[in-house]
């Protein structure tokens, strides 16, 4: 049989349905956050490992210049290594109609007969090459895709200096690309790089490499050593020109996915634990003054003999029923979301299959975080509530007293009509209580500085990389290392305004354990169109001796200035030298690491070399000049900065960076709800008094005025708080969004302080709009009836 | 009989719908008489207080005419309601209502501030005899005292019409004549007409006119000949 107060409880819970709705929701999505974002990073991580697993990518890959095939089963002996497939691949630019500027694309062997047993293909349409057919070839499908390539269509491509027509047969996804980045760049774009399959012996001819092999792939038993291997293997190719064999957790497209995916990680560790206290805080608010306006009813029902127990289980499950009530909706939301946002994921990330996971923990924490700090609120007023004697329900109630607190504020008085008093003596009878008002407003605007902060802190990496760093139109790389006196070839081309030169040296950079693989950039004496800038985006001035790291690779490799780091040079003769740290650079994509050109050059004795020039250009002439570029025999690839700074818009609105839009509109939906409650519960508890004053003939908006014009100078007091919690906050959240390929810095902009106050005073605005409609259809007589 | 102050016709207030509907008011004429005191008596639910509340102005009848001098509150919007209770008309209510967080004078002086032709606060005070506790909260009133801020509160404006809802309910019976007191100086002083609803039938004997209600209707009205002056009542 269900007890008349279990009856009591669902009745009290459909009387307060609006409100336990609006507390309900805001636990709802701090949950709803936890459970999508570790459910989306869990099933991420899954399913690359399944992916890599399925397809066998390797766990070590081996460049080398040219090796005979023999030594693969010396490589095969090397203790660890369980499987070795050996491969060629090469540079090659596809030609595109239509298209002014050839696609870089790289050329990658696969067996003649049969698949390989390391980075498999994952064939999407049409079919393998076929054996002795050298013109067959797979491309990659998101390039296809990017160019509206099909099983069936024709590709002309230049390899090795051949220009050659092929036939695409098949389309393929592979987990060794799933991303793909033009040589030189940071950010991938599907459209400016592709990847051609064809048959080893084919591909041999092509690249003069009939039984050799410039590529190996190496699997890695469970119990080996990745660095012993690495070290093995480099010992047993150097005189074949290895280029450093390195493991998977360096190779391109592996770490960009692995980067995007501990990015969201760090996110979903870093954000939702935030949204959720900012939940909880406001639940144990919310519940407290529910409570203690219940204290007639527990008078009463003491009164009846009811034990305290019975009455505080009774609120305790009323407590519990919205608690759990909102944290289960935030589970199912979250898996919801989860499944729905994983589904942009997947296909960002090209997995070609998905394994769904959940995290069990998530729900746990979720779940227990709100019942606790429903707990808290209820129990904290519980306690007041057992010593109230039965006696006290009995009695008129008697009105709160505002004699000590009433006098704040006297001065005042003469130029404050008798509403405004009645504003201003709520607000000062209760401090603790207007602070808990003015805290919880504040946390929704510490959330929305935050979340604005951030999309400010997006534009701002992208500004400064483009606009600050970068004052290039276009970048050129050439084939190899040449003559600086190539640069006049680029300066005579008509419409080419400025060509600076830049030397880009492969390197393996070492400190400690630490170690880092990138590019060493090296700059000529004071750069205009590439340039290294300090924290106060200054030009720094590239010592003649040293290299100037990037902060987040100093960080990474645990060094400051002063400091000696060892570079293994992965080019030329291969030099490993001992280099001091003389300084770092503020950037926020990628790690880079600067050197002064000239004392690179001279340090691996190879003067007056570049690899590539940053140019600036007429827009009129662009045309010309990359038909022009494209005629130069030197010239490798030639890059926009606008393309690559639409890759990386993109990049950022579509991987780990999109997260933001979803916890902004949680962090919306927070704040509004805080703002709501607010209003909600200053509107319970003064119902008595607005009927009143309508009822001795105030007009609906002068009795809104009273109960308004708390909510107003509640909101204008929490603006600046919340401004200035917010501004710590967003150092937090901006910190879960960087990753190691970009940085998101927290900037103190006035324009997202601007921002977020617009929120919250639109949040304000409607709460106060939809009270003050409740407000409008009040029963006057029944609100008088009601004894608090 | 004098001008009237109030007339209804054929009002009848119905809550609810169908078979659980409640009749409240059961067509009732009645023509009250401007400057009189008037008690209306009658059990519970007899339909005294939506009476009271209909004529108000805080609540409207389901149907029939109801009139304040030559005005039609039936047909007046929420706006003009307001203005009615705002220019004319006093309530005093069972349980104060007072503003806990304004002193006994600011309640006052939040009715004399939107008032038309509102008397000095500290005047209306001293009517109900509270001049030494003007600027004291409700919080350090006694409930009668509350109840006499109360009706300052509601003829600090001069209203045409007093209303009261039970005003001595709340209080023991000497607190209670006291405020039947001030209640008659109004009627005296001001010419208010004074409504009253009560339980006690013996407050009756104050007023010109008492107005017996059952069922939702009138049963009958009686005038009373030898009115007594509060003091002289017991209950």
């Amino acid at each position: 049989m269900v007890s008349p107060l279990d009856h009591k409880l669902l009745r009290d819970l459909w009387r307060m349905k609006g409100q336990a709705t609006a507390i309900g929701a805001v636990i709802a999505v701090g949950v709803l956050m936890l459970v999508m974002m570790t459910g989306l990073t869990a099933s991420l991580s899954e399913t690359r490992d399944a992916y890599y697993d399925r397809y066998r990518l390797a766990d070590v890959f081996v460049p080398v210049a040219r090796a005979p095939e023999r030594l693969a089963s010396r490589l095969a002996e090397i203790p660890g290594v369980s499987a070795v497939e050996t491969r060629v691949e090469g540079r090659a630019l596809i030609d595109l109609p239509g298209q002014v500027l050839p696609v870089q694309a790289q050329a990658v062997s696969l067996p003649d007969r049969g698949r390989p047993s390391l980075n498999d293909v994952f064939l999407t349409a049409g079919r393998m090459p076929a054996s002795g057919r050298p013109d067959e070839i797979l491309l990659l499908q998101s390039f296809a895709f990017a160019h509206g390539l099909r099983p069936g269509d024709t590709l002309r491509a230049t390899m090795n200096g051949a220009r050659r027509g092929f036939d695409i047969v098949g389309l393929a996804q592979s987990p060794e690309f799933l991303y793909t980045t033009a040589p030189g760049e940071l950010v991938p774009d599907d459209a400016r790089f592709g990847v051609i399959w064809m048959g080893r012996s084919g591909l041999a001819a092509a690249y003069d490499m009939a039984g050799a092999f410039n590529e190996a792939l190496i699997g890695l038993s469970p119990e080996a050593s990745e660095d012993a291997v690495l070290a093995a293997v480099d010992r047993l190719l150097e005189p074949y020109g290895g280029a450093g064999a390195y493991g998977l957790a360096d190779q391109f497209s592996n770490r960009f996915v692995s980067e995007e995916i501990s990015g969201l990680e760090a996110a979903a560790v870093g954000v939702p634990p935030i949204f959720l206290a900012v939940a909880a805080f406001l639940l144990y608010i919310v519940i407290s003054r529910m409570v203690q306006s219940e204290r007639e009813e527990i008078g009463l029902m003491k009164a009846f003999g009811y034990t305290n127990t019975e009455v505080g289980a009774h609120y305790f499950k009323l407590i519990l029923a919205i608690a759990v009530g909102g944290a289960l909706a935030g589970c199912l939301g979250g898996i919801a979301a989860g499944r729905a946002l994983i589904g942009v994921y997947t296909a960002y990330f090209k997995f070609p299959f998905l394994v769904f996971q959940l995290d069990p923990a998530s729900f746990v924490t979720g779940v227990t975080v709100s019942i606790l700090s429903a707990s808290a609120g209820g129990l904290f007023v519980l306690r007041r509530v057992f010593a109230l004697t039965p006696a006290t329900a009995m009695r008129a109630p008697a009105p709160p007293n505002f004699s000590r607190t009433g006098r704040i504020g006297h001065s005042l008085n003469r130029f404050l009509d008798q509403p405004s008093r009645m504003v201003l003596r709520r607000l000062t009878r209760q401090p603790g209580r207007m602070a808990g008002s003015i805290i919880g407003i504040a946390s929704g605007m510490a959330l929305s500085v935050a979340m604005i902060t951030i999309y400010a802190g997006f534009d701002r990496t992208i500004d400064l990389t483009f606009s600050v760093v970068d004052r290039s139109d276009v970048t050129v790389s050439f084939t190899h290392p040449v003559s600086d006196k190539t640069l006049f070839e680029l300066v005579r081309l008509p419409g080419v305004e400025r060509a600076e030169p830049v030397r880009n040296v492969s390197v393996v950079l070492r400190h400690g354990l630490e170690s880092h693989r990138g590019v060493l950039i090296g700059l000529p004496d004071r750069p205009e169109l590439n340039r290294a800038l300090d924290a106060d985006m200054a030009p720094i001035a590239l010592p003649e001796r040293g290299v100037v790291l990037s902060d987040v690779l100093a960080e990474m490799l645990g060094v400051a200035p002063g400091d000696m780091l060892s570079m293994d040079v992965r080019e030329g003769r291969q030099p490993l030298l001992q280099i001091p740290v003389a300084g770092t650079a503020q950037t926020l994509l990628g790690s880079p690491a600067y050197m002064d050109m000239e004392a690179l050059n001279r340090t691996l004795r190879e003067p007056g070399r570049v690899s590539g020039a940053y140019l600036t250009i007429d827009e009129a002439q662009a045309d010309a000049i990359y038909a022009a570029l494209q005629d130069m025999p030197t010239v490798a690839g030639v890059s926009l900065k606008s393309q690559a700074r639409d890759a990386f818009v993109r990049l950022m609105n579509q991987g780990a960076g999109a997260i933001r839009y979803v916890m902004g509109a949680i962090a919306f939906i927070i704040t509004f709800g805080i703002v709501y409650n607010a209003a909600r519960i200053a509107l319970a508890e003064r119902s008595r008094d607005l009927a009143s004053l309508r009822v001795i003939g105030f007009s609906k908006g002068e009795a809104a005025f009273v109960l308004l014009g708390e909510l107003a100078v509640v909101t204008v007091i929490a603006l600046p708080v919340g401004a200035a919690l917010g501004y710590y906050l967003s150092f937090g959240i901006a910190a879960g969004f960087s990753t190691d390929l970009y940085q998101i810095p927290a900037v103190f902009d006035p324009v997202s302080y601007g921002q977020a106050t617009l929120v919250v005073l639109g949040a304000a605005l409607v709460s106060g709009g939809l009270v003050k409609r409740e407000l409008d259809h009040a029963d006057l007589i029944e609100a008088l009836k009601t004894r608090e | 009989m004098t001008e009237a102050a109030y007339t209804t016709k054929g009002l009848t207030k119905v809550y609810g719908e169908g078979r659980s509907a409640v009749h409240a008011l059961r067509g009732v004429d009645l023509e009250i008489p401007a400057g009189e005191v008037i008690v209306l008596l009658g059990p519970s639910g007899s339909g005294k207080s939506t009476l009271l509340n209909i004529i108000g102005g805080l609540d409207r009848g389901t149907e029939g005419l109801v009139q304040f001098r030559d005005q039609r509150l039936d047909e007046m919007k929420d706006a003009e309601l307001t203005r009615y209770r705002r220019n004319h008309v006093g309530f005093v209510f069972q349980f104060y209502n007072l503003m806990p967080s304004l002193t006994a004078r600011e309640n006052v002086e939040l009715v004399t501030e939107i008032a038309a032709d509102p008397m000095d606060p500290d005047e209306a005070l001293a009517l109900v005899g509270l001049k030494e506790r003007t600027d004291h909260f409700p919080a350090q009133l006694s409930g009668g005292e509350q109840q006499r801020v109360a009706i300052a509160r509601a003829i600090a404006k001069q209203p045409d019409v007093l209303f009261c809802d039970e005003p001595t309910g709340a209080l023991d019976s000497q607190t209670g004549r006291s405020v039947l007191r001030v209640l008659a100086d109004v009627n005296e002083r001001l010419g208010s007409t004074v409504l009253m609803v009560t339980h006690a039938a013996s407050q009756a004997q104050m007023a010109d006119r008492v107005i017996h209600f059952a069922d939702g209707d009138i049963r009958e009205i009686v005038e009373n000949r030898k009115k007594l002056a509060p003091e002289e009542i017991e209950w």
